[in-house]
């Protein structure tokens, strides 16, 4: 069969395939994920005993029961999701017919296709790194496809020298266009949802145990610049979230009610310290900001509580502006209806812990020391930690008495509880809390492992105040943040480990900055050194046009430099100088002259340089006629001899 | 139909040719070496290369659409590497030098190996094709050393053979794009005569009478030969001659020694071409007997010789013969 591929070349394809395939693994239903390197290693295993394609018969079946299984799991086979597994399953499929250099390179181009489409589900720069180790494999696919190649040894070692060499080649070009590619201000076709990808993120509601996802998940949440470079001290850093006021026994919610209302008024008392905020997609509208945000960004507002919340879902990496006040008031006033809200309890939940309020309050004790009488409890026999036990109907109840055990959320929602049953308004706020200071790069990451909850209580005279029960149990989980308070290995704090955690970081947080976050507004300051400050679609594509010439020059000079450049022979050139020389002397030389008889008629015009002209002529004539290759040196004196010659004038 | 569009084509190209020989494949015979530059060189994308484009627009499409920039940065970096193959590809065709090119042996009918030299190369050239007629070969070319390839060509009568035009292509490393060159090398080669199988046995005084009984007309295959003008009238062999209903004379040569004549006048009765065949299937049957035989032709008489040196003259004076107007 003409274009028949061999077992080499046809195994590198298959390996593309699988590793494409494998790009997209995180939202790949099980069956899929089992199923597509079965089908391939199957495949490859059977191609081995005997060549040709698998029967029409099993193909077709297999692509229909394939279509369907999408469909019924998804409901549709269009949308991102489907699609990609749809597009891995058919890739599979596809190599069972695949005997032809022509349907293997079909297939490796929808392979690239697939490839690509899984950075709509994962962006960052290690995915987008691994994208693209994944294309010179599929590269040298390609390159394996060609009918002869010169490396018999080793040839996939070659195949995937080349491959990288044509994506380093590629470079240039490929950051040009990047740059000056238009973007869309607003999308041609959907819109630009990324959300339902599942992501860990602070939730609206809140009940024991809740958390733990994302307690424990060590990517990063946001990274804060701080105009003054140093950042407050980590006692200190609360970002806040979300306000929970509602309880019912077992969960906190933000209640619908009263979420429209104007903002509870702050007051300042410091100068407001202002800095900057890349928060990482998380599909939700919350943004975190430094305990008390003085003015919301622009497409954020505040909400009753304070919350900043943006226009849009942050389904990409996006970047706000805030300012922040570390000493404030909050809210000097509280109105009846807010009060009653900040009080309410579930009935019939919770009885000793109703109970236990009571004691407090009949003992006449002031606000201040109910609150200290809380945290003195919390100080006094419970214990911090990740796993705790499960709690019964009577969660309060549970916690406060019997298990003793658990993290930020059962302490904030105890305390609350305690407070408000005690006559104190109280909420619960989530946020993240500490962070870690990364020096290389001069800016606080936020994992969401630094997730937290804590109280706000209301006091007369001092508004909302921030009370952090989790602190009184564990003060290394605020002094120390989220990484020591979970019982990580020691190994994993090491200072050395940390440093390269920071580096990586920096170069995870430049990626964003410098590509995710790349948008059509940037792209109109891209020209301002070239004197076109708003620079419109059309400037866009004729600045790509430019660049896309200079390069395809320097590409062609490249392709051609040994035609560009040939290596002139030394001898034709010292000999050429000679005859130049000799025309000046008034001797022209005639196209069907040899050298002796140029050399009789020099004689006979210029008597005069006989004795210079005659050995030179006999010297190249030797040079030329003697031998096949002259010998260089006798050629480099040749060559100095005709640099000194001089015709001699008539006197 | 695909028989009618090949008509079509051949007489699109055939007509392109003779009115545009700058644009098209026509070129002059042209002597070795030949050296491929730019200004012979050609590019078009091929069938894969533009749905290739057409995916990378997708693409690029969906990636603005999304706002996905690493997506898009990919698809740039994946782009502009197509890009690079193009000129890649180009360097592996650029400079490609021809030097020699002969053939070996072969009778009519079989595929003449044809032999390409190509000089030194101080890189690597991967992805090359040939071809030659309707055949088409991979080569590649180590680098540092000029190589040999042998590539078949159909033949279909003997004679005198050019390659006609050769195509050098290639689509590497990519499959993108096909780059190509034309070459019409000033070399032709000799194509011996189709030999007779099976044919009958050497016209040998010396066979057993079994063979000679065998070969049944051992008087027109051996001895015999047509009437010349020159031969005198005694060595008429009346007695054939009246079978066959012209003159036949007994050859006085071959009769008088035991050297093995191969005569094409001998052959009386055959068709030219019959008789070419014939001889040649007999240069080789001498040959392969280790005989020493002589190969008499109308105009010219070859040998008496043996061995590979006289086979082959033999064989090229047969197949040089003028063909016989139709």
């Amino acid at each position: 069969m003409r274009d028949a591929i061999g077992r080499h070349a046809f195994e590198l394809t298959a390996a593309a395939i699988a590793i494409v395939i494998a790009t997209h693994a995180a939202h790949l239903p099980a069956w899929l994920l089992i199923g597509t390197p079965a089908l391939i290693l199957a495949r490859v295993a059977m191609r081995r005993r005997r060549e040709g394609a698998v029967p029409m018969i099993v193909r077709v079946p297999a692509a229909i029961v394939l279509l369907v299984a999408v469909a019924t799991q998804y409901g549709t086979v269009f949308g991102r999701e489907p699609g990609s597994v749809l597009g891995c399953g058919l890739l599979a499929l596809k190599l069972l017919e695949t005997e032809r250099a022509r349907d293997a390179r079909v297939a490796l181009g929808f392979a690239a296709f697939v490839l690509i489409s899984a950075l709509l589900f994962v962006q960052d720069l290690a995915f987008t790194l691994a994208a693209a180790l994944a294309l010179v494999v599929l590269l040298a696919a390609l390159i394996s496809l060609q009918p002869a190649s010169a490396a018999a040894t080793r040839p996939l070692r070659t195949e995937l020298r080349l491959g990288a060499a044509l994506l380093v080649c590629g470079l240039p070009l490929a950051a040009v266009a990047f740059a000056l590619v238009p973007r869309l201000a607003s999308p041609l076709w959907g819109t630009r949802d990324n959300s339902g990808l599942g992501r860990t993120g602070l939730s609206d509601t809140m009940e024991p145990g809740a958390m733990t996802e994302l307690l424990i998940d060590d990517s990063p949440a946001f990274r804060v610049r701080f105009d003054d470079a140093a950042a407050p001290p980590r006692q200190a850093r609360y970002f806040r979230s979300i306000v929970l006021r509602d309880f019912d026994g077992a969960t906190w919610t933000r209640g619908r009610r009263g979420t429209f209302l104007r903002a509870e008024p702050a007051v300042s008392e410091a100068a407001p310290i202002g800095y900057s905020i890349v928060i990482e997609p998380t599909d939700r509208r919350w943004l975190p900001a430094l305990d008390l945000p003085i003015d919301a960004p622009r497409g954020a507002h505040f909400t009753a509580t304070r919350e900043l919340v943006a226009d849009t879902p942050v389904t990409e990496p996006r970047e706000y502006r805030v300012r922040s006040s570390l000493d404030h008031r909050l809210s000097d006033r509280l109105d009846p209806q807010e009060r009653s809200r900040a009080l309410a309890l579930p009935a019939g939940f919770d009885p000793k812990t109703h109970a236990l309020a009571e004691s407090w309050r009949s003992q006449r004790l002031d606000d201040d020391a109910i609150v200290r009488a809380a945290l003195e409890m919390f100080r006094g026999s419970f214990t911090y930690t990740l796993n705790p036990p499960l709690l019964g109907r009577d969660s309060i109840d549970d916690f406060l008495f019997s298990t003793q055990k658990g993290f930020c959320e059962h302490f904030a929602s105890a305390f609350v509880v305690l407070m408000r049953a005690a006559g104190i308004p109280a909420r619960v706020v989530t946020g993240f809390q500490g962070g870690t200071w990364n020096a290389a790069g001069g800016y606080l990451l936020v994992r969401n492992s630094d997730a937290h909850a804590w109280a706000e209580i209301w006091m007369p005279g001092r508004g909302w105040v921030r009370v952090d029960p989790t602190a009184a149990v564990s003060p290394a989980r605020i002094e120390l943040g989220a990484a020591a308070a979970n019982d990580n290995p020691a190994w994993s704090q090491a200072p050395w480990l940390r440093a390269i955690r920071d580096r990586l970081d920096l170069v995870d947080g430049l990626w964003t900055r410098a590509i995710i976050r790349f948008d059509a507004l940037r792209q109109k300051g891209m020209l301002t050194p070239f004197g076109v400050p708003e620079a419109n679609p059309g400037d866009l594509l004729l600045a790509l046009a430019a660049a896309l010439a200079v390069i395809l020059v320097l590409a062609t000079a490249w392709a051609m430099r040994d035609v560009l450049a040939p290596r002139a022979d030394p001898l034709d050139a010292a000999w050429q100088q000679l005859r130049r020389r000799l025309v000046h002397a008034g001797v022209e030389p005639r196209t069907s002259e040899g050298p002796l008889d140029l050399l009789s008629r020099a004689r006979t015009a210029i008597p005069a340089s006989d004795a210079a002209i005659s050995p030179l002529v006999q010297d190249y004539v030797a040079l030329r006629y003697g031998s096949v290759e002259p010998a260089p040196e006798r050629v480099r004196a040749f060559t100095r001899a005709v640099r000194n010659f001089r015709v001699a004038r008539p006197v | 139909m695909t028989a009618t569009l090949a008509a079509i084509r051949t007489r699109m190209l055939a007509l392109a040719e003779r009115r545009l020989p700058a644009l098209t494949r026509l070129r002059q015979a042209e002597r070795l070496p030949v050296r491929l530059d730019r200004r012979r060189i050609y590019v078009l994308p091929t069938g894969f290369g533009l749905l290739f484009a057409l995916l990378l627009f997708v693409m690029l499409l969906g990636a603005l659409n999304y706002a996905n920039n690493p997506a898009l940065l990919l698809t740039c970096v994946l782009a502009a590497a197509c890009g690079a193959s193009l000129f890649v590809g180009f360097r592996a065709m650029n400079g490609l030098a021809l030097t020699r090119i002969d053939a070996g042996e072969c009778h009519a009918g079989e595929s003449l190996p044809v032999h390409l030299r190509f000089a030194e190369s101080a890189r690597v050239r991967a992805g090359l094709r040939l071809r030659i007629g309707d055949t088409e070969t991979a080569f590649a070319l180590p680098a540092g050393s000029g190589i040999s390839i042998d590539a078949p060509l159909a033949t279909t009568r003997r004679g005198r053979l050019g390659t006609g035009r050769i195509r050098f292509s290639t689509e590497f490393p990519l499959g993108l794009f096909r780059i190509w060159s034309w070459l019409h090398p000033d070399a032709s080669f000799i194509v011996y005569p189709e030999v007779e199988t099976p044919a009958p046995p050497l016209p040998d005084a010396s066979l057993s009478d079994d063979a000679l009984a065998r070969a049944g007309t051992v008087e027109e295959s051996g001895g015999l030969r047509d009437y010349r003008l020159t031969d005198p009238p005694r060595q008429i062999a009346w007695k054939p001659s009246a079978r066959h209903d012209k003159l036949l004379v007994r050859d006085v040569e071959r009769a008088g020694s035991d050297a093995l004549v191969l005569d094409y006048y001998a052959l009386a009765g055959l068709d030219r071409e019959t008789r070419i065949r014939r001889l040649a299937a007999w240069v080789i049957a001498a040959d392969a007997a280790q005989r020493e035989y002589t190969l008499r032709l109308p105009d010219e008489t070859i040998g008496p010789g043996a061995g590979s040196t006289q086979r082959r003259a033999s064989l090229r004076a047969l197949a040089l013969l003028p063909f016989a107007h139709a």
